[in-house]
């Protein structure tokens, strides 16, 4: 089972979770509706769709409205930090909560007493948590786009915001700060790293690449980011080896991409709807993908 | 009666150079709202006020304090007290601090005109300076702010500051008035 952790932008949202089911362009769980637009709804929805595209995972949710205040967030950290440990998650994502550093700590904590250790995939706010705490090395993946792989590789930002100068400014310089965030240890085991060309490497080194086909208004539309951290944790909850995971998560995002014919303009689920077309159409071409049983790399 | 200490600290101790900080206090605040609520109210009464990084004993995971010439605590806690976001804490400026990212990188896609600002992007259309998209961000405000924000046009979308919490809200601000000045 895929279990994925985040918050909605609906203030009076309650926590919840259970397995929740895509219907158009909304997300039903426990009774409630959620709008798919960008960040965990996004993510959430690229990972049902590819689901029902392979047969599996089946997908569990634990959501919680925050609208940037941390109140949702927290009760969510404490609800994960007491129960995670009766779940059975063979991957867990976590997405956009409020980064907390001791919170963070108490839920990593609690994965370690889980029946099964899962892989753990951060992204968004949670992945900056993971960061600072300095555990960063617990985690499977993180999934960056290129600006917050700088905040990985510059030690002393505790967040995107604080960045310094000389290190965004490496932009085109993806592997050295792949190098860097890994020898200051604030990189996961594997980085799927989003951009104009997708990175993945494994521990610090540069394994694959995936380039095509490429719009530059994908970065503008809010969201990709997101669903490529869905299609990842779906395809990894699939029994797909880590880089193999990673390198279709990003030709599926990217030829979701293509299909939607993209402009700034497009938002997230006009290309959700076309993730089914692309997964397909990607294992169809390559029979000889490897289903690797958790823990291949 | 301390109004002579104010027009000292406009005309000459804010154009001081940033690292001599000695002279320095910080600000805590219980959340980053408060921060930005604080930073309005001062900056709109004249304050030489800055936003930046805590130091790490006081840091909890996305946070922002106030610097403030140390000689104005008092006229400064008056301000913010009558405005009912009183600090949480003042502390001397001790150690260097995180200023925050000060790089916009804009991208013209033709038809539209994407500005960002540190993790944090927001796309107008340049014909009717409509929001189209925001992207980015990993903090919760940031989906609230998209909804708020997108499909209105610059003039009529709510600020980021106004109705973020969090650093990426923050972000999201200097990404719009740059792109403020730009459109």
């Amino acid at each position: 089972m895929l279990g994925i952790v985040g918050t909605v932008p609906d203030p009076e949202f309650p926590l919840v979770h259970g397995r929740p089911r895509l219907v158009g362009d909304r997300l039903r769980i426990d009774g409630h509706s959620i709008a798919v637009q960008r960040c965990t709804p996004a993510l959430l929805a690229a990972a049902l769709s590819a689901s029902e595209t392979m047969g599996g995972p089946d997908i569990y949710a634990f959501l919680v409205g925050d609208i940037g205040r941390g109140d949702g967030s927290r009760k969510l950290y404490r609800f994960l930090a007491e129960h995670l440990p009766e779940f059975d998650i063979r991957v867990l994502a976590f997405h956009y909560l409020q980064p907390d550093v001791d919170w963070h700590a108490r839920v990593l904590f609690a994965t370690q007493a889980m029946p099964s250790q899962p892989i753990l995939i951060a992204d968004a706010g949670f992945m900056y948590a993971a960061k600072m705490s300095g555990q960063s090395g617990s985690y499977d993946f993180f999934t960056p786009d290129v600006g917050e792989l700088a905040f990985l590789a510059d030690e002393l930002a505790p967040h995107p915001f604080y960045t310094r100068g000389f290190v965004l400014h490496q932009d085109n310089k993806v592997p050295d700060l792949i190098r860097q965030a890994h020898a200051h240890g604030n990189a996961a085991t594997h980085l799927l790293v989003k951009g104009a060309t997708d990175f993945i490497a494994h521990e610090g080194r540069v394994i694959a690449t995936v380039a095509h086909p490429c719009f530059d208004a994908m970065e503008a539309i809010g969201g990709t980011g997101d669903s490529l951290t869905g299609l990842l944790a779906a395809l990894c909850g699939a029994g797909f080896g880590r880089i193999d995971a990673a390198v279709l998560a990003a030709q599926a995002n990217r030829w979701a991409g293509s299909l939607a014919a993209p402009t700034p303009a497009t938002q997230m689920v006009e290309l959700i709807d076309k993730i089914p077309q692309a997964l397909s159409s990607l294992l169809l071409d390559q029979p000889d993908q490897k289903r690797i049983e958790h823990g291949g790399s | 009666m301390f109004g002579f200490l104010k027009k000292k600290t406009e005309s000459g101790v804010g154009r001081q150079k940033p690292q001599s900080m000695a002279d320095r206090g910080l600000l805590v605040f219980e959340n980053t709202s408060e921060v930005i609520q604080a930073e309005n109210v001062l900056k709109k009464a004249g304050w030489p006020v800055r936003v930046m990084g805590p130091p790490p004993e006081i840091r909890t995971g996305c946070d922002l304090v106030i610097v403030f010439p140390l000689i104005e605590e008092l006229n400064i806690l008056r301000e913010l007290d009558s405005a009912g976001v009183a600090p949480l804490q003042v502390v001397p400026v001790t150690a260097p601090l995180l200023a925050p990212v000060d790089l916009f990188q804009t991208k013209d896609f033709g038809d539209y005109l994407m500005v960002r600002a540190a993790n944090m992007k927001i796309t107008v259309a340049k014909g009717s300076l409509k929001i189209v998209n925001i992207s980015g961000g990993g903090c919760p405000d940031v989906p609230y702010l998209a909804q708020a924000m997108i499909g209105k046009s610059l003039a009529e979308a709510p600020r980021p500051r106004e109705l973020g919490h969090t650093l990426c809200g923050y972000a999201l601000d200097l990404a719009y008035e740059e792109l403020l000045r730009k459109c």
